[in-house]
């Protein structure tokens, strides 16, 4: 089955596009556990980043996805586990 | 003009920073170096294509790159007016040498006031909804457009949680703003941020604009925004404006704050309905600002007019300073001349340079215009004036008949 995989620097790249990223957090450091508030992501950046992930890979979050996942790595797996649904 | 008006024991309001944007001189000292002597900075708009609309001219800020001031969590999610709104603050803090971490949350407040609100934001998204549909639009749409952004982000920039607000009544709500801040002053909380930026020279804040009926269409940008001259066909609109920091003044001291002037009366008044046949309201705002600053019409050094552009409207403030001060009885200026009229900016600009004219003793000119001498104003006219300078009346109107006055004293 062909998988459209989504790694976590797809994910800080669409966090950085749609809204920027604080010059406190390196984040091509180890983020994968860290929630997002701590990395100065706040729900409503959280919320552009998942209307960008969907536009781009072309599926539908869940309207909770945001409040559920709560770190990078959380997120990633939520993202691929919805590409491998709608595969 | 009443007489015999006790000023009460209210605690004095002083102003301690400024941080001011206009299109002739981004920061303090530019704008003021550029407006002392007169610099206009009307021309083509150059942020959109103007041709195809009947006004064509504005006052535009060039040389504010949002990126060399902000961090980058904040320009997704800000509108021009905000991102320079978020720098003139800082500018105005600085200048007061009021750090922000060194006061409570709680003792500092923020209320600007708002015009349109972010424009060239809402466009943008409203495009993105109408030509691709509604996943396009930014999460940041829910309050980047706001009238009360500015407030808010420079409230969380600068963690300031005490009276916060934003007040909306066009070009008079900048004075109202500081109203409203020396209010909450006065009720205990020592520091506010306070004034406007507005920024709608994007093709739905020009519509806007030209929908209000007070445009000029005159394509010399030395002949179109020319207040009390017999030629007066409207305004320029410009973008820009300023951040003060307002304190009470025991407080100020107390931490060894300089202070510009004192933010000393204010009054504010609104137009009876058209037809009525009463008097509008702006010499009435004057009186109350005079009153409540405790000052009579010969301790007035300089009036920075309101100075519409619309001969109606001239002929109203002329009436009005004449009546207050007899003709030719106090010096006035309208150096939004240069840089044509900020909206709600225009006003807490007006105040910054009075107080700049108080501090430097020189009254900076109205350029552009030649004055219908029959008004009776002694208009500072192309070249700036020195003049020793206490006191300061500023006068502004709104669109829908809003007038409001404030009166500023120098410190001794």
């Amino acid at each position: 089955m062909p998988e459209q995989r989504f790694t976590v620097d797809d994910l800080t790249r669409i966090l950085t596009e749609g809204a920027g990223a604080d010059e406190t957090v390196d984040l091509s450091g180890d983020i994968l556990d860290t929630d997002f508030e701590e990395l100065g992501y706040e729900s409503l950046a959280l919320l552009e980043t998942c209307g960008l992930i969907e536009r781009e890979y072309g599926i539908t979050l869940d309207d909770d996805t945001v409040t559920e996942h709560r770190t990078p790595r959380a997120m990633v797996e939520a993202v691929n586990a919805r590409l491998s649904a709608t595969v | 003009m009443t007489t015999g008006v006790t000023t009460s024991a209210k605690p004095k309001v002083v102003v301690t920073g400024i941080g001011a944007a206009a299109p002739n001189g981004v920061g303090t000292h530019d704008y003021w170096s550029a407006t002392r002597v007169g610099r206009n900075a009307i021309g083509r708009v150059t942020r959109f294509d103007p041709t195809p609309y009947p006004a064509r001219l504005a006052g535009e800020i060039t040389g504010f790159t949002a990126a060399d001031h902000l961090p980058s969590r904040l320009l997704p999610q800000t509108d021009r007016m905000t991102r320079i709104a978020l720098a003139a603050a800082d500018w105005a803090l600085t200048d007061a040498k009021a750090d922000p971490a060194s006061f409570d949350a709680y003792e500092m407040g923020v209320i600007t006031a708002s015009s349109s609100g972010g424009f060239e934001f809402g466009q943008n998204e409203l495009r993105k909804l109408w030509s691709m549909g509604s996943q396009h639009v930014s999460a940041y749409q829910s309050f980047a457009w706001f009238y009360a952004v500015n407030s808010g982000q420079i409230s969380i920039r600068n963690g300031m949680k005490g009276p916060s607000g934003v007040v909306v009544s066009d070009q008079a709500g900048g004075l109202d703003a500081l109203a409203q801040a020396r209010r909450q002053i006065r009720k205990g909380t020592p520091l506010i941020l306070s004034g406007s930026i507005d920024a709608p020279i994007c093709p739905w804040g020009w519509v806007a604009q030209l929908a209000g009926g007070r445009l000029s269409t005159v394509e010399d940008p030395e002949r179109a925004f020319v207040p009390f001259d017999p030629d007066a066909a409207g305004h320029v609109p410009g973008e820009g404006g300023a951040i003060l920091v307002m304190e009470d003044a025991e407080r100020a001291v107390e931490r060894g704050a300089r202070a510009y002037g004192e933010l000393a009366g204010y009054g504010a008044t609104f137009d009876p309905a058209p037809g009525s046949g009463r008097e509008p309201g702006l010499r009435r705002a004057a009186e109350l600002a005079m009153a409540d600053a405790g000052v009579a019409a010969d301790e007035v050094d300089v009036v920075f007019a309101d100075a519409a552009g619309v001969p109606e409207l001239d002929r109203v403030e002329a009436e009005v300073i004449t009546g207050l001060f007899g003709p030719r009885g106090v010096p006035v200026t309208a150096p939004k001349t240069m840089i044509g009229r900020l909206c709600s900016g225009a006003a807490p600009l007006d105040v910054a340079t009075a107080l700049l004219a108080i501090e430097e003793g020189l009254i900076p000119p109205t350029t552009n215009t030649s004055p219908d001498p029959g008004l009776g104003l002694d208009l500072v006219l192309h070249q700036p004036r020195p003049a020793s300078v206490r006191t300061a009346l500023v006068l502004a109107r709104g669109h829908g008949g809003f007038n409001s006055a404030v009166v500023v004293r120098g410190t001794d």
